[in-house]
């Protein structure tokens, strides 16, 4: 994974590098973010000094109430030789202290116009998206409905030209081959495409084409939540394939477990139009509506009638 | 699994005519075979999946191969590397 550097919230972010200027590449081990209030009131057992510290109004207003010599014994307590980073929030004024510290020690002092909530929630998401689990996967992500669809299966079963049909017919092609997958929170996928491919596809025979300029800008998306997985097999003809659909299979990535449907493969079947429906299917499902438990519910009230019409005669 | 480690030596590294032989002569066999590089790894059998690693000069890579020809599987794509790409 690339290392994250405080260089990198620097060009994220709307930050004014205010001083320790030497140490803008020191690399962030963590997503949490300190506070140090207890920190400056003079408690620096558990400090956490690894980490990003943020100040915000409450810190800033209490360091202010301080003697110099205290102030002068904080910053320099703050200020370690692995702490990446002091972001001050608010735009509020630095003291003269803390610049000093700050550029002794190359902790990189920064300031940001923002709220200390806002800042906060910011840095965290971007910290957090940094530090996701990460994966990659051998197939293609299409987006079909709003339904993020990852299709596998083995080399040359057909995933691309599936891809290909399903473009066609209006949907969003994320990611051709290999799939570069994120664990965001602890219960959603986000997959994208490796930079180097994207908006590319591969169809036998024809060769490389990008489906951007090909169907335009409309038929292609940067990232998408993964929703489902559909893998695509020759079709065997001793193995069971789910006819009823009561079940559902679900497959494990990372720590998330996404359902999965396997579509057996066989000339004349035609694979993006089933593909499809099971996105409209698996849409409805989570709106409530299941065909086949429905069914199965008919089924039992039919035979449940059956049996006390037969006790009745 | 068979397992074995190259260095690419050849000036435009893992570029799409060579990589494009490797995938070839990979997907002659039944073999699950795979290519791992800088912490990713893609299936040597897709195209897309070894061009998107952008493979530079001077890089180590692993291949490994797990299934029934494993041993011919990583023969073959090894003597594909050692001609067209390093060592």
């Amino acid at each position: 994974m690339a290392k994250v550097r405080t260089q990198d919230l620097l060009n994220q972010f709307n930050l004014e590098l205010v001083a320790g200027r030497n140490g803008v590449h020191r690399e962030i081990f963590m997503s949490d973010i300190s506070r140090p209030g207890l920190e400056m009131a003079g408690y620096f057992k558990y400090y956490p000094k690894n980490r990003l510290q943020l100040l915000g109004k409450t810190e800033m207003s209490f360091f202010n109430e301080l003697s110099t010599e205290e102030q002068r014994d904080r910053v320099e307590n703050l200020c370690t030789d692995i702490t990446p980073g002091i972001v001050i929030t608010r735009g509020m004024d630095i003291p003269e202290v803390l610049i000093e510290a700050a550029d002794n020690s190359g902790v990189p002092l920064m300031r940001s116009p923002h709220k200390t909530t806002r800042v906060t929630s910011r840095l965290t998401n971007y910290l957090e998206t940094r530090f996701a689990p990460f994966t990659a996967i051998h197939g293609v992500l299409v987006d079909i409905y709003g339904i993020g669809v990852l299709i596998t299966g083995q080399s040359g079963v057909g995933k691309s030209e599936t891809a290909l049909e399903l473009v066609k017919r209006g949907h969003r092609l994320v990611a051709d081959d290999s799939v570069e997958i994120r664990q965001e929170d602890y219960d959603s996928l986000i997959g994208n495409s490796p930079p180097l491919i994207e908006h590319l596809l591969e169809i036998r025979g024809l060769g490389i084409i990008n489906v951007m300029t090909l169907f335009g800008a409309g038929s292609v998306r940067s990232h998408k939540k993964i929703s489902m997985i559909i893998n695509l097999e020759l079709w065997d003809q001793k193995k069971q394939y789910d006819r009823l659909g009561l079940e559902e299979e679900t497959m494990k990535i990372m720590d998330v477990e996404i359902p999965k449907a396997v579509i057996p493969v066989r000339p004349g079947r035609n694979l993006s139009v089933i593909i499809e429906v099971a996105a409209m299917n698996f849409r409805l499902k989570r709106m409530g509506v299941n065909a086949a438990e429905e069914f199965s519910e008919r089924l039992t009230n039919m035979i449940q009638q059956e049996k006390n019409e037969d006790i009745q005669d | 699994m068979q397992e074995r480690k190259f260095t690419i030596t050849d000036d435009t590294g893992v570029h799409a005519r060579p990589a494009t032989l490797l995938v070839n002569k990979a997907g002659q066999y039944e073999s699950e075979i795979e290519m791992h590089y800088n912490g990713k790894t893609v299936n040597l059998k897709s195209i897309m999946g070894v061009m998107s690693l952008g493979v530079p000069k001077g890089a180590e890579i692993t291949v490994t191969a797990d299934g029934s020809d494993e041993e011919q599987a990583l023969q073959g794509v090894a003597e594909v590397i050692t001609e067209h790409l390093g060592e």
